[in-house]
């Protein structure tokens, strides 16, 4: 499309062969609606149209009743109101930060490991590469359920394997106590999340001269002077997107918790995308919950536009776009 | 519509050009951009884009027209509910069939899992298109009728006589007639006989004798009672029997009555008695837990009887234990209620005779041991009785049972979220009774 544009515009020769072709310009431009028309409406249909509807529903009434005879008042901020003073919200907003935040770190600092790790070659190193990339591509639910089977306190693996080790005297009960549940689901996150650090990283490093390593080898850096002064500075705008993007994802984490412990035990899990869906299709108070959800678009916003900026700051530095 | 007559004008002129256009055209393809993407074979011949254009082009079309009014046979009942495992599916749509026909009806049956028939429901009734008859979970009634999309019964000349006066509270919203059921079901105490036997126990009455026998039976990786507290219905409905029958209210969570009752049920995993992953278990997973001989006894409804005879477990069931042998079990209220909504008038009252046919003697009779719920009709419940001597337990229970909803109404849903998350409180963190049932409490004060 760019380039059909930038030809009809910039080329010499083409004001006298519109004119020969006269309607021919419309075409033109018709040809070009119809490649962005797809799109366009696309975007109207699954994005503006819900994300409006759903900033909307956050304002409104919008009760099981609402659904049948079409009405819900509009009541301003009250529901932004009463979620604030909901005893749920403060544990939802920390448990959301705590979550994110736990996750992205882990899997970052596991994820580049091994990225280095894969760098050198050795033998099955790419069957190996492969099998890591299977939490990501498992279904979330299916994951959760294996997990929900690994914490369980009396017959789980995990429970077995610190007993057989003398590391605890009591099975642990990760998933129904109010004090391990939100690490639990840490953990099991940190594992699904991994595999795309790697890719990413992994990725990014290919692109990092080889002939760098070996001057500096000779100029007698050691493994981690390596590391830091050539791996990280290089693997700069390809670790803010990943760490952008991880956030992305990781602050919309739904299945996982849901599978895990659906929100408890006693909001001990709740996150804001959790507590949204309660709100929502439990409690059936779908006002509240468009509300909830807006929070969470506004916070993903916040960090999406960092991540625009990281991208346009990097290209910019890159000479343009490639 | 500027796009669509746009997008004929310009199959034309393609069409058009297709017969000028000159041979040495292929050769300046800077200037030629050739129309919706279709690359000129040898022979600048681009026809196989063409139509799949004019294709995609009548489609649009058409599709438009087509999702315009349809109008819907009268004759046909449209029917939903949440029983979607086999032989269940099989029973009821047998029942459902059977009354059909009497009235030369057909029955077009939809059934969706248990957690997506609010939404779906919700959804119709957004689009105006529920279905003709509905069976939803009696605590959902007060959600589905507070739409004003059901009809009242009495119209059609149903009414809740004979029936037990609990099951018709759990129909009512707002002291009004909306739903009905063939059969209703309740929770009991199921016991492993052979552990039972081994230990010289007899099945306990009162918490006292339950507790002594969790205690007994306790042993490696057996526990003495599984049940279920998972943060839903399910949780707070295994523990109303233990609230109610301490004389504890809904409406009255900070009473002492109502504090003792879950110190008892949360003393039970705090002693060992009961695992403490009973926060996520729900009440299949119980079934799982006591059919494995990992508990030695369970809360559970009649709906297990036929996993259980499957497993082989050798068990017994008796009626929940109460706090005192001259207390009678106060049991919610289980099972799903058919309700008629509002769509035209003939097809409301096909829906009608159809719910009414199932409500008579012998197919309620039918049905309910198919499918192990208690008749709704006190002198059939008697009768089945007699009939079927292992729902024994659950009919003396259901005489004394409760609606979920007679005092809350449509506040139930949110009081019985509250309380659920009491319970897991109270279980799983180190919040004390008192202070997760204030906490409960001040919910359910602003339930609205």
């Amino acid at each position: 499309m760019t380039t059909a544009s930038t030809k009809t515009t910039k080329t010499g020769a083409a004001p006298p062969r519109r004119a020969r072709r006269g309607i021919g310009g419309g075409r033109e431009r018709l040809v070009q609606w119809t490649f962005v028309l797809p799109m366009a409406v696309f975007l109207l249909l699954f994005f503006c149209y819900p994300v409006s509807r759903n900033l909307m529903m956050g304002f409104q009434q919008w009760t099981v009743a609402s659904f049948y005879e079409g009405g819900a008042p509009f009541v301003g901020l009250d529901n932004y109101v009463e979620l604030v003073t909901d005893p749920v919200f403060g544990t939802a907003v920390l448990n959301t930060a705590l979550f994110t935040a736990g996750s992205l770190s882990f899997q970052f600092v596991i994820g580049l490991g091994l990225a280095v790790f894969f760098q050198r070659r050795f033998p099955l190193s790419g069957v190996l590469r492969g099998l890591l990339l299977l939490p990501w591509l498992l279904p979330l639910v299916v994951s959760g359920a294996v997990f929900r089977w690994i914490y369980d306190e009396g017959f789980g693996v995990l429970n077995q394997v610190l007993l057989g080790l003398q590391l605890i005297q009591d099975p642990v009960p990760w998933l129904s106590s109010t004090q391990y549940a939100l690490t639990a689901a840490i953990i099991a996150n940190i594992w699904v999340g991994v595999p795309f650090n790697l890719v990413i990283l992994y990725s990014g490093l290919q692109a990092v001269p080889a002939s760098l390593y070996e001057a500096a080898a000779l100029d007698g850096a050691g493994p981690w002077q390596r590391f830091r002064k050539i791996t990280l500075p290089l693997l700069r705008p390809v670790i803010a997107i990943v760490l952008m993007l991880g956030l992305i994802y990781t602050l919309k984490v739904f299945d996982m918790i849901m599978v895990l412990t659906g929100g408890g035990p006693a909001n001990a899990t709740e996150t804001l995308t959790t507590w949204s869906f309660a709100l929502s299709f439990e409690e059936f108070d779908f006002g509240q919950g468009a509300a909830v959800g807006n929070v969470l678009i506004v916070i993903a916003l916040v960090f999406a536009l960092f991540y625009l900026r990281s991208i346009r700051d990097s290209i910019r530095s890159e000479g343009g776009p490639r | 519509m500027w796009s669509l007559r746009g997008f004929v004008e310009a199959i034309r002129q393609a069409r058009s050009g297709r017969g000028e256009r000159h041979p040495t055209d292929n050769r300046t393809p800077a200037g030629k951009t050739p129309a919706f993407g279709g690359v000129p074979d040898s022979r600048g011949n681009r026809a196989p884009t063409r139509v799949v254009i004019i294709g995609l082009a009548v489609l649009l079309v058409t599709a438009g027209c087509a999702g315009g009014v349809r109008s819907r046979d009268p004759n046909v009942v449209i029917e939903l509910d949440h029983y979607t495992d086999a032989a269940a599916s099989r029973q009821f749509r047998a029942v459902l069939d059977r009354c059909a026909r009497r009235f030369d009806l057909r029955i077009q049956r939809q059934d969706v899992p248990t957690d997506q028939l609010m939404p779906k429901v919700l959804r119709d009734a957004t689009a105006h298109s529920l279905p003709d008859l509905l069976f939803v979970d009696n605590p959902d009634l007060q959600t589905v009728a507070e739409t004003g999309a059901l009809t009242e019964l009495s119209q059609y000349g149903l009414s809740g006589e004979g029936h037990f006066s609990a099951i018709v509270e759990a129909g009512s919203y707002r002291g009004k007639l909306y739903g009905l059921a063939p059969g209703v079901n309740g929770l009991a105490l199921f016991y492993n006989r052979t552990m039972f036997e081994r230990a010289g126990l007899d099945p306990p009455e009162t918490w006292q004798e339950m507790r002594a026998a969790a205690r007994t039976l306790t042993r490696g990786s057996t526990h003495g009672l599984a049940f279920s507290a998972i943060a839903s219905e399910e949780g707070s409905w295994q523990f109303e029997p233990f609230l109610w029958s301490n004389g504890g209210e809904l409406d009255e969570l900070t009473a002492p009555e109502s504090v003792r009752a879950l110190e008892f049920w949360s003393g039970l995993v705090e002693d060992g008695l009961a695992s403490r992953s009973v926060v996520n278990w729900n009440q299949n997973d119980v079934i799982d837990r006591f059919a494995s001989g990992h508990a030695a006894m369970m809360i559970n409804g009649s709906w297990s009887l036929s996993a259980l005879d499957e497993s082989g477990t050798d068990y017994g069931v008796v009626p929940i234990p109460t706090p005192s042998p001259d207390v009678a079990p106060q049991v919610p209220l289980g099972g799903e209620v058919g309700v008629v909504p509002e769509t035209t008038p003939r097809r409301q009252e096909n829906a009608a005779r159809v719910l009414g046919c199932m409500l008579e003697r012998e197919n309620m009779l039918d049905w309910t041991t198919d499918h192990a719920y208690v008749p709704s009709r006190v002198d059939t419940a008697e009768q089945y009785a007699r009939d079927v001597p292992a729902m024994k337990p659950f009919v003396t229970e259901v005489a004394t049972g409760r609606a979920r909803t007679a005092e809350l109404g449509p506040r139930y849903r949110e009081v019985s979220q509250a309380l659920a998350d009491a319970v897991q409180a109270t279980i799983a963190g180190s919040t004390s009774p008192e202070q997760a049932l204030e906490r409960a409490a001040r919910v359910a004060e602003t339930a609205d």
